[in-house]
């Protein structure tokens, strides 16, 4: 990697790191699995990196009150291992299995990969179908955003300048949900060409709750609750889901096009959620 | 004393494991960017953004104020030393004056423009950013056939119709043919540009040594003998003052069979600033400026008799070349013409090259180098006509298979096969997979609206490059053998494995042939200082044709042990075994060390004996080699999304003799890997203005370890007459046996809706596209 020269602070505690990045004008590097390939291309030239990746107050992950919160600076893999994760909010373990390689997910960091806001990222799909809410914190604020305000548009969030993710906060998810996410994998990037993250709560044949995040299809993850409601008042799965990410502006690319992928959605979602009605008790 | 003579193990032909893989796997080996030296500087090279522009101006102020910065070099400095050397040949061939760096315009993205030396590679980047070029964008063309149409952009404006050549090859009397036939079949099939993405980068260290005059390259090549030839008269400098050193080499597939600008860049930088500079390529600078594979637009028509006889074929194929000459850029469509008869006995082949300019960077040879497209195209053909004749295609093939009793075999196209059994892999392959089953399997899944598909291949290739006439610069290869005065052996081959497996294949082929241990044996290659003249290590050359000179120079050296050997027991003929020299008669021996010891000490010779114990052989293949095998491909394609499942993947390849089943293993597992990639996933894109789109490993999608089907790889033996080992070829063969076979099985399964070729990369979205659309594409 030859990036341009750049200055770099490691703080070892969270009021250091905030007072660092307080004037807005410093990068926050967590797991660095998204910035530094962007600075080896020099596509990002940050003259001053803050790694948070030492602050030892932001790696955690704990359950307490119906909700699983974790800290900014948890890896991939310890959100797909944690026992706690996959115990009661078991979506959000199945989709860090799906990030990049093992190299990636022992490196990348929640925090990080949700303030990068890539939108072919696995996790906004299940944050959005998990309604997951994201504390965020300066040197002179604290406040709490729901996943799906928080991703504002490609590479672009709620975050203001100063502010970093301090903690994911996912409610704990009811044992008897079946959940799933279904995902395209880029053959090149393992990006998601689509993702489709779904929780289903059913009585008998009867879908009863449905939650459908997808990633990669637009510039953001979104909820498809006009698709939920309408699983929800028991419209057949592959009539509601033929319907998902209507009126989004889809993505093109060399791999798949705004109506490939779109169709990849709603074939993906279908699957999703069939997968999670056999996995529902 | 007696001893018991037994017949020790023999290695030739045991899976010996690879003796380069611990250093290699422990990381303690020496690739190209650790060799440091003291005082050296950096070079980043700046290159041009645009497809095509005119440059109006190059500012080097700014670059040669930043902290560090010791020189910088554009194409000014550079106009008088030689061009980029293309060693190919070809009647009334346009050659563009390909300079080290850029003059007054760029034709292609990735051009070198300028190149900033300094201190320590960071400043050097930093000092390359901030050189201001000012460029005037022109139009660019990216299409070979759009290239060659009338009232295209020119990309050399000398040469308005961007044909650099054409060139005609016929054999027999296809019009005849063609007059015969009862069916005649057409397709379009292309095979795409590929990015060929060895692991490890192009990189050069350069050091001048002004008191000799000398000028040491280390170089990431595949061809240091013919690199220090060829870079010496870019630089005008005699040839033996010149020393290139291949260290480690992270694969190649031909991409490193090439002279590149920035090799004669650093020898000519390390002279100007008598320091010695180190060069090494980023990824994005390997997609953008090492050379290309593939890229043909082929029309093929394939004669026939009702019956399923093969008459004869026709081709034109359009081969975009991109701006330049590399190396052996012009000669890869004729390699594709030399393979288009196949396996099949058909005489009469029409083909015409149309070599057309594009503002791409240039192709050259990528495992296969002209083969695969050959290859492709005629398996293709074969399934198209069998279709057409509502013909099993593995019945079609059998039918125009050569016969074994036809061997050797002379083609349309002027080869000489050396020897056949096309049936046998081919029957190993279907008994493997079942055919009749799978085809029973097949009918069922039909009926259930399953799309499967059954692919078949049967691939030849032409290897062991090759007699000296077919090669621009030679195509024998030499070895020597020393036995060292103690007793140990050390080989020097000419050709320079990267990969291979050289250092342990030819050591057991030393082993048994001396008797001595393995670990006795050192193979050392790739340094012009220490290694006597070779060709290199390419088109599957390396064992069949360094391997037969290693053979023909331990014959020699055998011969004149035993002469020692003789005179030291005063015997008439002695066996070497175990070590020793074994006189059978009497029982005694004499151990290799003392014979070694004898020869160098030479105070007794043999009658007519010189001292020493050293053999050179430099060997001339009489003929090419011509492997053959049978891949078997079983698909099942989702209707839903066009994403395709190889549910079996069974190839049977007969590359002659095997040295080691492990190193083969290993061959037919990459090259089928590559086939794979180009098969479902590779293709460089550029855009029509001359972007690389696919221009990181981000887009485009290398085969990786998680997308590998499991590969049921068996061999038949039909062992070549052409070198003394029998030995045929590998590294190639699973690179051209495979897009044939996977693209046969899924236009097989998707057959029921009238799909008759797709071409390649088969992705899910084409695939998908053309199930909405009933099969019309």
């Amino acid at each position: 990697m030859i990036p341009q020269e750049f200055e770099y602070d490691a703080p070892a505690t969270l009021q250091e790191a905030l007072a660092l990045i307080a004037d807005g004008e410093r990068k926050v590097l967590a797991g660095g699995m998204s910035l530094i390939p962007l600075m080896k291309l020099r596509l990002a030239q940050p003259g001053h990196v803050v790694d948070i990746g030492r602050v030892a107050e932001l790696n955690y992950i704990t359950e307490s009150g119906g909700v699983v919160r974790i800290g900014a600076t948890a890896t991939h893999h310890d959100i797909e291992m944690s026992a706690i994760v996959r115990g009661k909010c078991p979506l959000l373990a199945e989709a860090a299995g799906h990030i990049g390689d093992a190299q990636v997910r022992n490196t990348g960091t929640i925090g990080g990969s949700v303030a990068h806001a890539d939108p072919a990222a696995d996790y906004p799909a299940a944050l959005v179908a998990l309604e997951a809410t994201f504390r965020l914190v300066s040197a002179s604020s604290d406040r709490t955003v729901a996943a799906s305000d928080f991703f504002v548009d490609a590479f672009t969030t709620a975050l203001e300048p100063g502010e970093i993710v301090l903690e994911i906060q996912v409610p704990v998810e009811d044992p008897s949900e079946g959940y799933c996410y279904a995902k395209v994998a880029h053959p090149a990037s393992g990006f998601a060409v689509v993702g489709v993250a779904v929780r289903v709560k059913k009585a008998g044949d009867t879908i009863t709750m449905a939650r459908i995040g997808v990633t990669g299809m637009s510039a953001r993850a979104f909820r498809d609750m006009a698709v939920e409601k309408m699983l929800e008042s028991g419209v057949e799965v592959g009539q509601a889901t033929a319907l998902v990410g209507e009126g989004e502006q889809a993505n093109s690319d060399l791999y798949a096009s705004c109506d490939y992928r779109t169709h990849l959605a709603r074939v993906h979602a279908a699957r999703a959620i069939r997968t999670a009605l056999t996995r529902a008790s | 004393m007696a001893t018991t003579i037994g017949k020790p193990d023999l290695l030739v032909g045991k899976s010996v494991r690879r003796r380069e893989d611990p250093r290699l796997l422990t990381g303690t080996a020496t690739y190209l960017d650790d060799v440091k030296m003291p005082g050296m500087h950096h070079a980043c090279i700046v290159r041009s953004p645009h497809g095509a522009a005119l440059i109006k101006s190059i500012n080097t102020q700014p670059a040669l104020d930043r902290p560090g910065v010791a020189a910088v070099f554009t194409g000014a400095d550079i106009k008088n030393l030689g061009a980029v050397p293309c060693a190919a040949s070809l009647p009334g061939l346009r050659v563009p004056h390909h300079h080290l760096l850029a003059q007054d315009r760029v034709y292609y993205q990735g051009h070198p423009v300028a190149v900033v030396v300094a201190t320590d590679r960071y400043l050097a980047a930093d000092a390359a950013d901030a050189l201001e070029v000012e460029y005037e964008p022109l139009p660019a063309v990216t299409d070979p056939e759009k290239a060659i149409a009338a009232g295209a952009q020119p990309v050399h404006p000398e040469w308005p119709d961007n044909v650099s050549f054409t060139f005609h090859q016929e054999g027999g009397d296809t019009e005849q043919a063609f007059r015969d036939a009862d069916v005649i079949v057409k397709q379009r099939i292309t095979s795409q540009r590929l990015i060929p993405t060895a692991m490890e980068t192009r990189g050069v260290v350069a050091d001048w040594r002004p008191g000799e005059k000398s000028l040491t390259m280390f170089s990431s090549t595949q061809i240091p003998h013919l690199l220090r030839t060829l870079v010496a008269g870019i630089l005008g400098m005699p040839e033996n003052l010149l020393r290139v050193i291949t260290p480690e080499v992270g694969g190649g597939f031909g991409s490193k069979l090439n002279v590149y600008a920035e090799e004669a860049l650093m020898g000519f930088i390390a002279m100007r600033i008598r320091k010695p500079v180190k060069w090494v390529e980023s990824r994005r600078e390997n997609f953008q400026a090492t050379i290309h594979g593939r890229g043909h637009v082929d029309y093929f028509e394939l004669a026939a008799k009702r019956d399923g006889t093969m008459l004869g074929l026709k081709v034109k194929i359009i081969q975009d070349l991109g701006a330049y000459h590399q190396l052996l850029t012009p000669a890869m469509p004729t390699l594709s013409v030399l393979m288009m008869p196949g396996l099949y006995r058909f005489k009469n082949v029409c083909a015409d090259i149309v070599g057309a300019f594009t503002n791409c960077v240039p192709t050259d040879a990528y495992r296969g180098a002209g083969r695969p497209e050959a290859t492709h195209g005629i398996e293709r053909m074969v399934d198209i006509l069998a279709a057409e004749l509502k013909m099993d295609p593995v019945e079609l093939r059998q039918k125009n298979f050569v016969r074994n009793d036809e061997f050797p075999f002379p083609t349309a196209t002027g080869l000489m096969y050396d020897s056949g059994n096309y049936e046998a892999p081919l029957k190993q392959a279907l008994d493997t997979a079942g055919y009749t089953a799978l085809r029973a399997e097949q009918v069922a899944a039909r009926q259930q609206g399953r799309l499967m598909g059954i692919g078949i291949s049967t691939y030849g290739e032409i290897c062991a490059l090759g007699p000296s006439i077919a090669l621009p610069a030679g195509g024998w290869e030499s070895a020597t053998v020393k036995i060292e005065p103690t007793g140990k052996v050390t080989v020097l081959t000419g050709a320079s494995p990267h990969g291979q497996g050289e250092e342990t294949t030819f050591a057991q082929m030393v082993a048994d042939a001396l008797g001595v241990s393995i670990d006795d044996v050192l193979v050392i290659h790739g340094d012009t200082a220490v290694v006597q003249y070779g060709i290199g290590t390419f088109g599957s050359r390396g064992t069949a044709v360094g391997g037969a000179a290693l053979f023909y120079a331990l014959e020699d050296l055998k011969a004149k042990m035993r002469k020692f050997a003789c005179m030291i027991l005063e015997t008439e003929s002695v066996t070497l075994t175990g070590g020793s020299c074994i006189c059978e008669k009497t029982g005694k021996s004499v151990s290799f060390a003392e014979v070694a010891t004898a020869a160098y000490h030479a105070k007794k010779l043999p009658p007519n004996t010189e001292p020493g114990l050293v053999a050179t052989h430099f060997w001339e293949p009489p003929n090419f080699t011509f492997p053959f095998g049978a891949h078997l491909v079983v698909t099942e394609v989702d209707r839903e999304t066009g994403s395709i499942d190889i549910k079996r993947y069974i190839c049977v390849d007969d590359c002659g003799k095997v040295i080691n089943p492990l190193i083969v293993s290993g061959q037919v597992h990459g090259g089928v890997a590559q086939g794979l990639g180009q098969a479902l996933w590779e293709e460089a894109v550029y855009d029509d203005n001359g972007q690389l789109v696919s221009g990181e490993l981000t887009d485009y999608a290398l085969p990786k370890a998680h997308l590998m089907p499991w590969i049921e790889s068996s061999h038949t033996c039909t062992p070549s007459p052409t070198n003394p080992l029998g030995v045929k070829g590998v590294g190639e063969a699973g690179t051209i046996g495979c897009s044939p076979a996977v693209v046969n099985s899924v236009v097989d399964a998707l057959s029921p809706l009238g799909v008759r070729h797709i071409d390649m990369p088969l992705t899910p979205e084409k695939i998908w596209k053309l199930i909405a659309q009933g099969g019309q594409a």
